[in-house]
Formats: structure tokens, sequence, C-alpha cells
């Protein structure tokens, strides 16, 4: 593998770029929740309390010290694993959110392999056959998926799976693990909804991603020279729509981020955005910074990757 | 491009058709839906059989009836007639967000192509970094924070999308910026407001449309999860996502309640897709 400086410089500074606005983020996180009305220690007294009460609180939380001084120790508390404690019930944050951590990690795994395959051969299968009735059908599919909001996906995926065929479970109730029958009816409803989601944005990608290589002159060379249709998209297209493919695969998996804020909700799914939208109606800001925080790093990494697998892919850059 | 050889001996009318500018028919049903959902915005409130917020039923989740055409809703209420009302909130509110962020960030997105050097740079980066956060959890983040009203959505919503229109408008401008007509501008000593609004503005104007009508299926998406999550239009009153939450108990029975808000989310959205995506291509692509 032959890279250049210039690749890696251009990935070094991709990953500058992404340390950048992961600070920028990380300091609109904070002060979007800190700043704005409603003092903390004024929300957790109630109405009734008195001045004075409401001060020695903001003391003892350290609310009375500079709005930069916090940034920076909160900052430096998620650097080193302490991420404060709940207000409502007292508990370590980082003791809350490792269990729901893990159960989001694995729907989003989940998703991850059953929708890569299929949204992959489903692109490129709609791509290699453009214009044919399968590629009508799978575009007006997509453009459905994706034009109406995760929660009707859901709450359609419920109304067939759950009320009409009766074959699953409308809720997940918590995550029950005592037999694989069990296991699978419990996920089936998220995963089903999320990989819909989350596919419909691959196949799109991978489609425009393939086409656009086959339209290029070499491919038509290929054509040109007699190769059939298979082999022209397979062997002279395919290797060279990689990079972009892969770019696809990494953007769309940052909507599992969205979409997975919603499906947690509607399924009541113990995962770490179902904690999130809980403390949105609690208003409990420490636990509220760290889910956020947890999203946009998850965010960025997946965009950062799609950016770095298309500069590493780039052949022209290989000089 | 498309005009073939034969037609043009013949006279050729400046006719919407010949002129490039007529829609196929997947763009005029797409048009009819908008146009359909806008009306209702406006006039939802004289259109509805019943007062929206109150209980005309004593069946809660009733099915659809001569009475009750879209059924009623979890406390007995005339679904058909908050739909209407709900189109107001929905409609209403994406739209001040999308005309918001698209004119915020065409002006910024233009002057900064226009301007170049250190305002560009550090505009262009600052506004990526909010590109960094997912739209939802922008959201969710500033209702748990300031509460959630009218004014508070649109402005969030706004924030949301205005970088994005801001990348768009200055990939678009800096394209137009390098062509002699605006060198010549430049030459004859015109300022930066009149290069952006006589020189560049007229030339991306057809793609920056395009781009609205996208934005605002994103906000309207964006809106309804929100809404749906609890966090966006606060009860009683209710746009569509809300009237999705508000009824999802129904939903093991099948009820209308659930179902019908979620076509109306549904067909507005589809119909904008449809539209934009059947738009002439002189409008479309006029920058190419």
């Amino acid at each position: 593998m032959l890279r250049s400086k210039t690749t890696w410089l251009l990935i070094g500074k991709r990953l500058g770029i992404a340390l950048i606005t992961l600070v920028i983020v990380s300091f609109a996180v904070f002060f979007a929740t800190e700043l704005l009305p409603g003092d903390v220690a004024e929300i957790l007294l109630g109405q009734a309390a008195t001045p004075e009460a409401v001060a020695g609180l903001r003391k003892a939380m350290g609310l009375d010290e500079p709005a930069l001084m916090r940034f920076l120790g909160w900052l430096g508390g998620l650097l080193t694993g302490d991420l404060g404690t709940s207000y409502v019930n007292k508990m370590e944050i980082a003791e809350l959110l490792s269990g729901r951590l893990a159960n989001s990690l694995r729907l989003a795994g989940i998703v991850t392999v059953i929708c890569v395959p299929v949204a992959l051969s489903l692109g490129i299968a709609a791509a290699m056959w453009r214009g044919t009735l399968l590629d009508r059908v799978v575009s007006m599919l997509t453009i459905s998926v994706i034009s109406v909001p995760e929660f009707m996906v859901a709450t359609l995926a419920v109304l067939i799976f759950a009320v009409w065929l009766d074959w699953l479970p409308a809720l997940s109730y918590g995550v029950n693990v005592d037999s694989l029958g069990a296991m699978l009816r419990a996920y089936a409803m998220p995963v089903i909804t999320l990989s819909f989601v989350v596919s419909a944005q691959m196949i799109r990608m991978t489609r425009a991603a393939v086409i656009e290589t086959i339209n290029t002159p070499y491919v038509e060379m290929a054509l040109l020279k007699g190769a059939s249709r298979w082999r022209m998209v397979l062997v002279h297209a395919l290797p060279n729509a990689l990079g972009p493919i892969a770019n696809a695969v990494a953007l769309s998996l940052s909507y599992l981020v969205g979409g997975v804020i919603i499906v947690e909700t509607v399924f009541n799914y113990p995962g770490v955005a179902k904690l999130m939208v809980d403390a949105v109606s609690t208003r409990d800001l420490p636990l509220i910074q760290s889910c956020a925080m947890i999203f946009c790093v998850s965010y960025l990494s997946l965009t950062t990757l799609a950016d770095m697998i298309a500069i590493l892919s780039n052949p022209r850059l290989r000089h | 491009m498309t005009v073939s050889s034969r037609s043009t001996r013949f006279l050729r009318l400046p006719t919407p058709r010949n002129l490039g500018y007529s829609f196929n028919w997947a763009g005029r049903i797409g048009l009819a839906v908008m146009l359909f959902w806008a009306v209702v915005a406006i006039a939802g409130q004289w259109l509805a059989p019943y007062p929206p917020g109150e209980i005309v039923g004593w069946d809660y989740f009733g099915g659809m009836s001569r009475e009750f055409w879209m059924g009623t809703d979890y406390l007995g209420r005339d679904i058909l007639s908050r739909i209407l009302m709900g189109a107001r909130y929905t409609v209403g509110i994406a739209l001040g967000a999308v005309t918001l962020a698209v004119a915020i960030g065409v002006v910024l997105g233009m002057i900064a192509a226009v301007l170049g050097g250190w305002f560009d740079t550090l505009l262009s980066r600052l506004l990526d970094a909010f590109n960094g956060i997912p739209s939802l959890l922008f959201g969710l983040v500033v209702v748990a924070a300031v509460g959630s009203s009218i004014p508070v959505l649109i402005l969030t919503l706004t924030a949301i999308y205005m970088p994005g229109s801001y990348r768009f408008a200055r990939a678009l401008a800096v394209n137009i910026n390098t062509m002699d007509f605006v060198t010549v501008a430049r030459a004859r000593g015109e300022g930066t407001a009149y290069l952006i609004t006589r020189e560049i503005f007229p030339n991306i104007l057809g793609p920056v449309l395009a781009d609205l009508g996208l934005r605002f299926v994103f906000i309207v998406l964006v809106l309804s999860g929100l809404s749906f999550l609890g966090l966006g239009v606060q009860p009683p009153n209710a746009d569509w996502g809300a009237l999705v939450r508000e009824n999802i108990e129904g939903l093991s029975l099948g009820a209308p309640a659930v179902v019908f808000p979620s076509i109306a989310i549904a067909s507005l959205t589809i119909s904008v897709n449809m539209f934009i995506d059947n738009l002439p291509t002189r409008i479309r692509d006029r920058s190419d």
C-alpha cells in the first residue's frame, strides 16, 4: 500500500478538524444546558425555596464559579471518565450509563450486521439494472422510507407484525434473555424498524456511488468491448466504487443516532436514548449532557470515518 | 439540450413546455397535495366539522363513521378536526423555520463566497462544527434547557438547518463567483451588496429553491419527531407528530386515530419530495 505524504496529511487534517469540532460541540452542549434560563439550584429546590437555600445549594454544587471554569472542569471529568452524579436520583452517571450503553450498542451492532449485506446487494443490483422494474421498486421504497418520520416506520411495523399478523409483542418490555426465542422476540421490532431506516439511506447512497462509476468512460469502454453487464459492474466498476460505497455505509450508519432515539422510546428499549429522553422530561442536566456527548461522539466518529475512507480510497492522491 | 432538432424548424411559441418549465404528472400531483395542505393550514379552522379541542364522542378510539370521518381520539375528540388544525402547526412552524434557515444560510453563504479570506474560513469551520450535532439530539438538548414553545421550536429548527443551507449556497456561489460577468462587475467597482443581489443571487435561485423544499421535508420530520417524543408542540394544541403520540396507545387496537395523522405527515413529505424530484431541470440545475 503506497500512500503518499499528501494522503497522511489530509487524514491528519481531517482528524484535527474532528477534534476541533468535538470541542465546539461539547462547548455548545454544555452552554446550551447550563447558561440558558432556569438556574439548576432553583429548579432542584422548587418554587418554595428561600433565596438563602438557593445560594447555599449553588455554592455546594459549584455553580457560583465562572462558567468557563465549570466547562473546563466538566470537560476534564469527561476525559477521565468522571461524569458526575445525576440530579434526580443521585447516582453516578457512569454507573447509570454503562448497562444502557451496552444495550444500545448491541442494538446498533445487530442492525449493522443485518443492514450492510442487504443494503449493499440491493444498492448494487439497483444500479446494475438501472431503470428496470427492480430498480424502480427499490427506489420507490427507499424514497418512501426516507421521507416519513422514523416513528411512523415504527408504528407501521407494530401495526403489521403485532396487530394484524400477531407475530410479535408490540413493546419489548425490558430485554429478556432467558431463551433464544424470547430474546429474538424482544429485539425483533426495534431491529426491524431501525434496519428499514438505515438500509433505505444505505441503498440510495450505494446505488448513487455505483451509478457514478458506471457512467465513467472507462466502464463504457468495457461495455463497448463486449463485457457482459455482470462483468462490467462487478469487475470494472465495483473496485473503483468501493471507496464511495464504504463512505456511504459509514454515513448511513450515522443515521442510527437519530433513529435510535425514536425507536428506543417507541419500544421502551432500555438504552442510552431512552435514558436521555427520560432525563429531558426530568431536566436532569448532567445526565443529558453525558448522553448528548455519547451521541455526538458516535456521530462524529462515523462521519469522520466516512471522510477518511473517502480520502484513503482516492487513488488520485497516491503520488 | 432537450430540444429535438425537428421541432426547432417550426415556430416555437414561448409556452412553459417549450421553455422547459413544464411539470410532469408526478410533479403536478406533488404540487396539488402541497397546495391542498397549504389551504388547510390557513383555513383549517373553518373547515373543521367540530371544535378540535372539544370532546364530541363518547367512545374513545372510535372507528371511522359517518359522524366522525376519521374516528375519535383517546378522549373522544374528532380526529379529522384535529388533523385539520394540526396542519397549521406542522406546516406553519416548518415553513417559518425553513424560511429563516434558508434566508440566513444563503445570505451568509453568498457573503462568504464573495469576501473569501478569513471570514469565509472561520464561518465555514464554525458552521461545519454545528453540522456535527445530530439534528434530533440538538432539539432534545435545547428543549431540555429552555422548555418548548413555538418560537423556541422555530428558532431551534432554524439553528439546526441553517449550516446545511449555508454550505449549499456557498458551494453554488463560489462557482458563480469565478465567472466572467462577476469579474467584470467587480472590475467596474461594484460593491459586495451589488454583487450578491444582482450577479450571484439570480443565478443560484433555482437550486436554492429546490434545496428549500428538501430542507422543509427534513424540518417536518424533525419537528414531528420532537412532538412525538412529547417535546414539540404542547397540549392542548397538537401538530401531527403530537397527534400520533397522544393516540399511540390506540395502536394495538389499530385505531384510525394513530393511522391518519401518520398518513397526513407522509402525504406532505412525500408530495414535497415528488415535486422537488420532478422540478423542470431548467429550474433545478440553472447554475450548471
